[in-house]
């Protein structure tokens, strides 16, 4: 079945929603930079959200600012009605926001699975001691998790690499285990920085697949950075345009598409 | 514990015994999620039953035809008992089938109900669906994706199972429906992946395949304490042989792995007893260990090679041939046998295509007990067998139990057991030329049976050819002697009609890259590591290796192989080249190739062809061989 048939269709299975997250004139300096300028926008629940824009446009600072790596001076962040201000990572993280990276970060030297699993920290609650003496909370969270991540690894066909440790799998496959670690986390949201980035066709082809299917399938709503065009059209909802730290362009693929500002921003305007 | 003496002819009622006689202990185990899961021979009789319910209820007639395309769970092999035990014929596909290659089988056998493991497949069926009006109803197993689907001919797996339980539950189809089929009513049809022209439909009866299976395991002393992987295309009639008649026959367990990259750590785990392979996974297995092994440093490689040296020396083995061979098995085979998960395999069969010798003899060194077995779908796959003790590398060995063997004058085998097709699926005229009125089957290969009561296999009669001289060519031969190096995936020999062997090699990209790597030779795909100088260097010694070796053997000695070509692309049977159990077409690779193979025999140092968007120049290697005279010298 056809990918934007089934976003445009109302069999989803989790139909995009009220707003989640709500980013009201966002502006962040470094020193004398201006990385954002006055942005606003919203994601909705459920809905696949991307952020594009030509290098440099401000597009990671803004998933740190969502991601609470960042604070910024101005605006204020709201997620699901409340107000989120000074937000650290781990806050984020707790309140169900998870991510991955542009430049993988996972732990080389770990498998596939200790990986995943490394998710899954917010998610146990044993204490130190309760994990040394292996007692009852501390076996039945492990094996829990171990279910829960299983049922990853299987959505995501890595089965074959359980065991492998992550620095000897290719650049699409660990990609592809950092997205499974982010879902370890079970998020409401999850940002994904370049999940596309440096990957072959048949590569990318396979993570617009996984992502798609993450978001039909568990519900989780998606905010993605991508600089590859076709790729963002084909899978996002909506669309956020940056130019230089600023809003040129927000609304579905098509409108984006079609947007003066838009293709002048990627295609450069006669000076 | 011996084999019970039972005469039921049906798998239904063999189902049945097996779920009585041992209730609990597996059937089929799978890996899912990581951990092995197990299906006991209750409760497959149960879901069997519960499944049968639903289908019937779901139109499904006796003796209609339910097509399967996937991948090997156990969920295809009880939906396959649930055919059964209503009387319906099923029709195993390849999974990897393209849906315009099922066509043309879904109509001819007017499948009425699939079963499909997933979205791809039913993918592919709901494509070919408005040519195939007789589907009525798609049970896919996995879930996922099929979410938006909403057509009345798809119910899912678990759907069905639930509506099966309730049926069941206020009686629902009584086992008197599973006892009303008979051993001769058909129980399975296969295409036949046709190496030549379109497939044909097998159509075997339980009562055939129960026959040849009950006969195999007698020879090999099968219990129900044996394991065997589930791996190989269920489209094949080996694979059904193995992981679903025999077990119904003897009782033993099937593993499904995890999906076909985890097979070898899933078999590491599982341990098979019982294992059937075919020349090429036997190949890519080795090529694996002949890597691995490069990768070594030099002391384990030396262990290794010297090691292997000793093994390969049977029978003239000096005491203190013995006593390293006892260290080396400490110290090589058995590990190596444990990475391969084969350390518990007590019977090992490779068939379904010639064998190179030498690809049978590493792993009997290795101390792996593995048999060629000869037969094919027809035939019902066992006719001729090698037994424990007496394992001839140039031969498949003596028949087994209820066949006789007669060779026409061209050398052709002709067969005929109980074990022995019902006939071409609705196609007389064909079963009749190729079985006569005595029921003698013509196999369609040359072979002849020697002195001490062994078969042995020359080739296929139609790939019989002679060389200008009139020299008798057998293109398998040379091919598998060819591909016996781990740097050769695939080769094909040249040389009916003409004055000289000439091969097209497809090189292992995996092995030959690697060798690249070692030497720091660059290159940036297949099509330029193929054309590269020092490849055709590496391919030219192999062949030249080759060639002394034929030039031993008498017969043999004109088949050297001179020339060679590097394919730039590896041969795929998505291209239409290979069959889908691996084969070569030889037909259509010749036409395809055509340039090449007549440049190579005219003598060029180059060619070139049309390939998309453009042309490319093909190098044309040389390889070393062996002049008549020596040959005589030698001879």
């Amino acid at each position: 079945m056809n990918i934007s048939a089934i976003l445009q269709s109302s069999q989803r299975a989790f139909p995009v929603g009220a707003p989640i997250l709500e980013l009201d004139s966002i502006s962040l300096r470094f020193g004398g930079v201006k990385a954002l300028t006055n942005i606003s926008f919203n994601v909705l629940e459920h809905e696949v959200r991307a952020i594009i824009g030509p290098n440099g446009a401000g597009k990671s600072s803004m998933l740190n600012v969502i991601n609470g790596v960042y604070v910024p001076q101005e605006g204020s962040i709201t997620l699901r009605g409340e107000r989120l201000a000074g937000m650290r990572p781990t806050d984020a993280a707790r309140r169900g926001i998870a991510r991955t990276f542009q430049n993988i970060a996972l732990f080389k030297g770990m498998s596939v699975l200790d990986n995943i699993m490394a998710g899954r920290n917010l998610r146990m609650h044993a204490g130190f001691l309760e994990v040394a003496l292996q007692l009852p909370r501390a076996r039945r969270e492990e094996s829990e998790s171990r279910a829960a991540v299983e049922e990853i690894i299987e959505f995501l066909e890595i089965e074959h690499i359980r065991k492998t440790p992550v620095a000897r799998l290719p650049y699409g496959l660990q990609k592809r285990v950092e997205l499974g670690r982010a879902l370890a986390a079970e998020p409401n949201i999850l940002l994904l920085d370049e999940p596309m980035a440096g990957m072959n066709i048949e590569e990318k082809q396979d993570m617009c697949r996984f992502i798609l299917d993450v978001n039909d399938h568990y519900g989780t709503t998606i905010v993605l950075i991508e600089h590859d065009m076709g790729v963002v059209m084909d899978i996002s909802d909506r669309v956020v345009v940056l130019d230089y730290g600023k809003k040129i362009g927000d609304g579905t693929p098509e409108e984006v598409r079609s947007d003066q500002n838009v293709i002048d921003a990627y295609l450069g305007v006669p000076h | 514990m011996a084999i019970e003496k039972v005469e039921l002819d049906t798998f239904p009622q063999l189902l049945l015994h097996h779920s009585k006689q041992r209730g609990e202990r597996p059937a089929l185990r799978e890996k899912k999620r990581g951990i092995w899961r197990t299906v006991t021979w209750r409760e497959l009789a149960e879901e069997t039953a519960a499944l049968a319910a639903a289908l019937a209820a779901r139109g499904l007639q006796r003796g209609a035809h339910v097509a399967f395309v996937g991948d090997n769970r156990p969920r295809l092999y009880t939906a396959m008992c649930a055919a059964h035990w209503l009387g319906a014929v099923a029709v195993p596909f390849y999974q990897d089938a393209t849906a315009e290659e099922m066509v043309s089988p879904v109509q001819s056998a007017e499948i009425t109900h699939v079963f499909a493991e997933n979205q791809e497949q039913v993918d592919k069926l709901l494509e070919i669906l408005p040519r195939c009006p007789t589907v009525r109803c798609i049970i896919y197993d996995k879930d996922r994706g099929m979410r938006h689907y909403n057509r009345p001919e798809l119910v899912s797996y678990d759907a069905l199972l639930q509506q099966g339980r309730e049926l069941a539950a206020k009686g629902g189809v009584s086992q008197a429906e599973s006892a009303r089929s008979a051993g001769q009513d058909a129980a399975f049809l296969f295409f036949t992946s046709g190496t030549t022209g379109p497939a044909k439909g097998v159509v075997l009866t339980h009562q055939s395949l129960i026959d040849r299976g009950r006969v195999a395991a007698a020879a090999e002393n099968l219990t129900d304490n044996d394991v065997a992987m589930a791996y190989l295309p269920p489209g094949w009639i080996g694979q059904n042989l193995f992981g679903y008649v025999q077990p119904m026959v003897v009782g033993y367990c099937v593993c499904c792995p995890e999906s076909s990259e985890t097979m070898l750590a899933d078999m590491r785990e599982m341990g098979p007893t019982y294992f059937l392979a075919t020349p090429r996974v036997l190949e890519a297995l080795l090529t694996q260990v002949s890597m691995r092994m490069e990768d070594t440093g030099g002391f384990n490689q030396r262990l290794y090679q010297a090691g292997m040296a000793v093994a390969q020396r049977v029978g003239e083995r000096t005491l203190g041939d013995r006593l390293i061979s006892a260290l080396c098995e400490i110290l090589i085979y058995g590990p190596l046998r444990d990475v391969l998960g084969m350390s518990r395999v007590r019977v090992a069969f490779t068939a379904g295509d010639a064998i190179a010798p030498a690809l049978v003899t590493f792993f009997r060194a290795l101390g792996v007990n593995l048999k060629q077995l000869y037969g094919s779908t027809e035939t019902g796959f066992f006719v001729a067998m090698q037994r424990d003790g007496q394992v001839k590398p140039d031969t498949v060995g003596p028949v087994a139990d209820g066949v006789e063997l007669k060779f026409t004058a061209q050398r052709e085998i002709l067969v005929r057991s109980a074990g022995m097709f019902k006939e071409y699926h609705r196609d007389p005229e064909t079963t009749t030329q190729a079985r006569n009125a005595d029921g003698w089957f013509h196999t369609g290969d040359a072979g002849y049976l020697g002195d001490d009561g062994h078969l042995r296999i020359i080739d296929r009669m139609r790939y019989l050819g002679a060389l200008k001289d009139g020299t008798v060519f057998s293109p398998r031969l040379l091919e598998n002697r060819l591909k016996f190096a781990p740097y050769i995936r695939e080769a094909v020999a040249f040389g009916d009609g003409r004055d000289m062997v000439c091969a097209l090699i497809d090189i292992d990209m995996a092995a030959v890259g690697r060798w690249a790597d070692k030497r720091s030779i660059s290159y940036t795909g297949h099509a330029d590591l193929a054309s590269q100088e020092e490849v055709y260097g590496l391919i030219a010694d192999w062949i030249a290796a080759v060639n002394a070796e034929l030039a031993q053997e008498p017969a043999l000695a004109k088949s050297q192989i001179h020339r060679f070509v590097i394919l730039h692309g590896e041969l795929s049977a998505d291209d239409g080249v290979l069959t889908r159990t691996g084969k070569l077409r030889r037909g259509v690779i010749a036409e395809r190739y055509r340039p090449l193979v007549d440049a190579m025999h005219q003598g060029g140092k180059e060619v070139r062809i049309d390939i998309e968007g453009g042309q490319a120049d093909i190098r044309i290697g040389d390889a070393k061989v062996v002049a008549p005279a020596q040959i005589r010298s030698a001879a």
